[in-house]
């Protein structure tokens, strides 16, 4: 077992002590199976001494319990570590950041407690899943739809505190932005309600989101200035229709124009769902194609192809053209989605062709077209995420093939943001295609982005965690300069697993790390004795400033 | 119009009698309910290991056993509880491990038992 690094033994029994006393003993977690399910299960230094493990784990029923947990940890200095759901795997898991913390596990505050339809919006714990929701959605009988990420396993509190995205219209898939009022714990142990939640009998704390004054909401995300208790959420209403349109171009330049026309009808608010990028020719489906039975990688590479789109040269296009030609698959594709009542959207496609027009040669797929409910035939085939039903589809990805008899058993993703041109495209993909090669790693294939966040895009790179330490070492020291090289052009990280939060939050280093400073000068204010997730997003409280020692 | 609803997700009284079942103790194991244990399976393994399309855990055991086995879970007649134990626990490739505020170990030895009915 692992002890916080400045905390005694007889200090931590005591804290144990009181947490059972606190919660009940049975929610108390010490012995070493327990406090393992707690582990990173893709962590990238699994069995490393650098692996960042729990001390034990604490599991509240109630905010009450919690604010007791909240006032122990501070009594006796043992740091916590809160997790809603804990399946924030792929970065960082349900492991804290700091060895030797005590997983809150909050699980048990696992209550939907309001639904309401009229205004589209619920009020959740942190326990409750994508799942959960779900059933309660459909158990009331509401048309309401959520907005998940590509697994159902995690929370909405959980993945929203976290900054993660999902795939309907804008405003919901950002899930922090989706979010309207907030109940938080802070490191005191006092409760706080944001927005309208700060009147006392409100009628409009999933209404209006600022309420008055500063509006602190975004502190809570990706920091550790609080434990939040409850959220509210916008839910999008079930649309009468969902249409399904694709674009595909055969230039390997015709990527540009592809970019730049689908940004203009998404900011003009003609595509309204998330749309995305791919490459029959490559076989690179697009972010948001059903996940079913044909995952990436389940079919062998053409390296030479697979060069090409790296190079871009002259001779490298020549060489994608006849792949064109001799193949019959476009160079790229484009998906654009449309939600809305059957006239809206059939005519939003045909604004979007109109405009895609503009490309020599493009070609259009037959759309596709839901109504609600949908059949069990379109459930087979769908990629579920879209019409707001969560899934563990996405797990394909890594599943057994007849090319990979070995599944795999882990991984972790370096997402950088990148201005939304095909030219960042381009760019960013060289530089990291570069790097992999020079790190004498395997060149994953060429990347296309996915347009989650309106505005920018982000590439998700994803790249494996194994339980050979050599590997890891090799794909963190490879990671590492993928963060640092985009930071000299510009393109930072929106997550990254917790062995590279201190490595990410330098590269925000404006006006001498002026933006760290700020987020430490309120740390020492909020929780002067550090016991809330020292060391997550790279805060490190005073007791602990520079990081573990 | 406001629908208050308070939906307990997880079974209470299932999990107040948790911590016990696999602790070494002496004696025997006490006996799942495969009923009970229907209802875990239905809500904690179906969405990768469900039946048909669609289900990672399914489509991977289908690579894995080229069809000498049941791809689905439910289908299985050799699943022995510690071998259902040990998966839930510990996780395999892509699945973590499952923790005992999600799945107790009441409900672990229940969910064992529905894997284990038609064993032969
Ligand atoms: C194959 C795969 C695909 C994925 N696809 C997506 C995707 O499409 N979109 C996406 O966003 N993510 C994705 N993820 C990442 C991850 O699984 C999800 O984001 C997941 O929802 C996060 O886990 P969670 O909801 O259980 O949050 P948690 O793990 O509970 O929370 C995440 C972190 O937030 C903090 N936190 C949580 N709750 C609280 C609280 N109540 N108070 C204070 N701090 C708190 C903690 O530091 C915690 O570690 C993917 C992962 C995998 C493996």
């Amino acid at each position: 077992m692992v002890l916080p690094p400045d905390v005694s033994q007889a200090e931590f029994d005591r804290a144990i002590a009181a947490f059972r006393n606190a919660v009940g003993p049975d929610w108390v977690f010490t012995s070493d199976d327990d406090v393992a399910l707690y582990r990173d299960a893709y962590s990238p230094m699994w069995s490393e001494p650098e692996e960042r493990v729990a001390s034990a784990a604490v599991a509240p029923a109630d905010v009450g319990e919690v604010q007791a947990a909240v006032r122990i940890a501070n009594d006796t200095r043992v740091p916590l570590y809160p997790i809603s759901t804990g399946r924030n795997l792929g970065y960082g898991g349900s492991a804290p950041a700091l060895s030797g913390s005590v997983v809150l596990d909050l699980k048990r505050l696992d209550r939907v407690l309001d639904i309401d339809e009229a205004n589209a919006s619920v009020l959740v714990e942190p326990g409750v899943s994508y799942f959960d929701l779900y059933r309660a959605l459909r158990d009331t009988g509401a048309k309401l739809w959520l907005d998940c990420p590509d697994p159902g396993w995690g929370s909405p509190i959980g993945n929203a505190l976290d900054r993660g995205g999902g795939y309907t219209r804008a405003a919901f898939r950002n899930h922090f932005d989706a979010h309207c009022g907030m109940e938080v714990v802070l490191p005191s142990g006092g409760l706080l309600r944001t927005g309208m939640g700060a009147m006392p009998g409100a009628k409009t704390w999933q209404q209006y989101k600022a309420g008055f004054g500063p509006w602190v909401d975004g502190l809570f995300s990706q920091s550790n200035f609080g434990i939040v208790t409850k959220m509210g959420f916008w839910m999008m209403p079930e649309p009468e229709a969902c249409l399904i349109g694709r674009i595909y171009a055969d230039k390997y330049d015709d990527l540009h124009a592809l970019v730049r026309i689908l940004t203009r009808l998404e900011n003009s608010g003609v595509v309204n769902g998330m749309p995305g990028f791919g490459s029959p020719l490559l076989q690179r489906r697009v972010p948001a194609d059903p996940q079913n039975n044909d995952p990436n990688g389940a079919t062998q590479i053409d390296q030479a192809l697979h060069d090409a789109f790296y190079t871009g040269d002259d001779a490298a296009k020549a060489l994608i053209a006849e792949r064109v030609k001799s193949t019959g698959r476009s160079c790229w594709s484009a998906l654009v989605k449309f939600y809305g009542p059957e006239r809206m959207v059939r005519l939003q496609w045909e604004i979007a062709k109109e405009q895609f027009g503009e490309i020599e040669g493009v070609r259009f797929g037959d759309p596709e077209f839901y109504g609600f409910p949908l059949s069990d035939a379109d459930l087979e085939k769908i990629h579920k995420p879209t019409f707001g039903i969560p899934s563990l589809s996405v797990f394909n990805f890594g599943i057994r093939t007849d090319l990979r008899p070995e599944p795999m058993v882990g991984h972790q993703a370096f997402s950088p943001v990148i201005p939304r041109t095909g030219a960042a495209i381009f760019e960013a993909n060289k530089v990291f295609a570069r790097i992999f090669t020079e790190e004498g790693l395997p060149v994953p294939p060429f990347n296309l982005p996915g347009c989650v966040w309106e505005r920018a895009l982000m590439l998700i790179c994803i790249f494996p965690t194994t339980h050979d330490v050599e590997t890891n070492r090799k794909y963190r020291k490879a990671l590492r300069r993928l963060i640092a090289e985009s930071a000299t052009r510009g393109w930072g990280e929106y997550r990254t697993p917790v062995a590279y939060y201190d490595t990410v939050m330098s590269t925000y280093s404006f006006g001498d790390h002026a933006l760290l400073r700020f987020h430490e000068t309120v740390k020492d204010a909020l929780d002067p004795n550090g016991i809330v997730s020292p060391g997550r997003y790279g805060i490190w409280p005073q007791r602990n400033r520079g990081g573990p020692r | 119009m406001s629908r208050p609803v308070a939906f307990v997700l997880a079974a209470a009284a299932v999990l107040a009698c948790c911590g016990t079942l696999y602790a070494a103790k002496p004696g025997p194991a006490p006996q799942g309910d495969p009923a009970r244990g229907q209802a875990v399976y239905t809500r904690w393994c179906t969405a990768c290991h469900g039946r048909g399309p669609g289900h990672p855990g399914t489509q991977s055991l289908q690579v894995k056993y080229g069809g000498k086995l049941p791809p689905a879970l439910e289908d299985r007649t050799d699943l022995a509880p510690p071998v259902t134990v040990q998966f839930v626990r510990h996780g395999f490739a892509l699945m973590p491990p499952f923790r005992k505020t999600e799945i107790s170990d009441a409900e672990l030895r229940d969910l064992a038992a529905y894997l284990a009915r038609n064993r032969k």
